[in-house]
């Protein structure tokens, strides 16, 4: 049964044919008004979320479909001690397809290594987010027209942030792509996606710790929030919160077409003066997620029919 | 030093001198109610010093943790005295319950029954990653 665990699962034939399924989509929604009907997602979300809950049940809906929602552990048999695994064959006895958020890496492999329908990961942990991946594709893909040739800058928390990492191994397979990574010293992107992704596939990185200094080069600037949950200690998350806010006054030198980025929820990275700057995508990220959700979901539920 | 010949068992040979120990406690020897000789730092024209472990049963022994420890190391399997079949090693693709993942929040952490699985990702480092969460083994 085929699953999504990580955005390398899909090739990049297979990125291209969602692409150009959301595509057909946003430009005729009544051609799938059906597409899914009398077929049930289960939701099963062990850790807060609203956009990524919403968006999948959405993309469902719009779909025809139907949603079996399952939000927060303590609800739920997992309170009692129950498995992921066999909370993973119980649901496969109800639903078409699951989508999993769980706060623990790895949580959705072992979920769909158990289920006999596809399970998407909607995040597990600080490890892989490959629908917020998808989102940002599809963001790029109308923005810019194309991925080749684009510079990409980083900015925020690189090493929790799962979604950066996600987007950093997704634009590795196209050409002449380079990354402007920015972030404080401790948030720093792991040495293992630099080593297995940006050294092994000779991409081109500058290292900053200054949102300034390169901000005229980029096409694309993908702003992260840092995470309370992922930290252990309060007092570092404290320290750091606070790092990099994008302000108007930051924008004066950045490309006029350049495309703002954010996996949201924001707390204060990018101020809400920015939100009416037409390089704001952030929220076009967000339903640009929904429709990328309902291609998914449809390949999968189709794959899983052959 | 003089250590008898085994009759029927294993001899693990061609150890990196200061390993055996390593692949002792890995291999789970310590449970196992037959001698066991643990021979450190002999001379070997080859390696200069090697370990040596020797067996005293004919018992299974995973090819996949000595490999891991040693993908140098020899194994030879003796029956009535003699020779009857030599193996040798490479570092295996997957480690299954040898290796623990110490990433907190690692799936393994919390799910007590799901094994322990390690991927090879860069075999000119010996670099092994947990498949839940991709924290490097160390």
């Amino acid at each position: 049964m085929r699953s999504i665990i990580d955005i390398l699962d899909l090739s990049v034939a297979e990125l291209d044919e969602l692409l150009a399924v959301a595509t057909d989509i946003i430009a005729q929604p009544d051609q799938y008004r059906d597409a899914c009907a009398h077929k049930k997602l289960a939701t099963l979300f062990f850790e807060p979320s609203t956009r990524t809950r919403l968006s999948f049940e959405a993309a469902m809906y719009e779909l025809g479909g139907n949603v079996l929602s399952v939000t927060g552990g303590a609800t739920s048999s997992v309170a009692k001690g129950e498995s992921i695994a066999d909370t993973a064959k119980t649901v496969s006895c109800y639903a078409d397809i699951i989508a999993m958020r769980h706060p623990k890496e790895g949580a959705a492999l072992v979920a769909a290594r158990n289920a006999s329908i596809p399970v998407i990961n909607a995040g597990d942990g600080g490890h892989c987010h490959p629908t917020q991946t998808l989102a940002d594709l599809l963001t790029i893909y109308r923005e810019k027209g194309g991925f080749d040739g684009l510079t990409i800058g980083l900015c925020g928390d690189l090493k929790f942030g799962r979604t950066v990492h996600s987007l950093i191994n997704a634009m590795s397979r196209y050409h002449n792509i380079r990354f402007i990574l920015v972030s404080p010293q401790e948030l720093k992107l792991p040495s293992y996606v630099k080593n297995d992704t940006l050294k092994k596939y000779g991409l081109p990185y500058t290292q900053t710790t200054d949102l300034q200094e390169l901000l005229p080069e980029m096409d694309v600037l993908y702003m992260t929030r840092v995470q309370r949950e992922r930290f252990f200690n309060e007092e570092d998350y404290l320290r750091l919160k606070d790092t990099y806010i994008l302000t108007p006054d930051k924008l004066r030198n950045a490309k006029q077409d350049l495309c703002i980025m954010h996996p949201l929820p924001r707390v204060n990275e990018i101020s809400v003066a920015i939100d009416d700057d037409p390089r704001a995508c952030y929220f076009k990220q967000v339903l640009n997620g929904k429709y990328m959700r309902m291609a998914l979901i449809l390949k999968l539920l189709k794959e899983a029919a052959l | 030093m003089n250590i008898d010949s085994i009759q029927n068992g294993i001899v693990i040979d061609h150890i990196k001198a200061g390993s055996a120990m390593e692949l002792y406690d890995l291999l789970g020897l310590d449970a196992l109610d037959v001698s066991v000789a643990i021979i450190k730092n002999v001379s070997s024209r080859k390696m200069g010093k090697k370990d040596i472990i020797k067996i005293d049963a004919d018992i299974p022994v995973d090819l996949d943790v000595i490999g891991y420890v040693d993908p140098g190391a020899t194994i030879n399997v003796i029956k009535d005295g003699l020779l009857v079949e030599k193996k040798t090693l490479s570092l295996p693709q997957t480690l299954t319950n040898v290796l623990k993942c110490k990433n907190p929040r690692c799936i393994t952490s919390c799910e007590q029954e799901l094994d322990h699985v390690f991927r090879l990702t860069d075999e000119a480092k010996k670099l092994y990653r947990c498949v839940y969460c991709e924290t490097k083994a160390n």
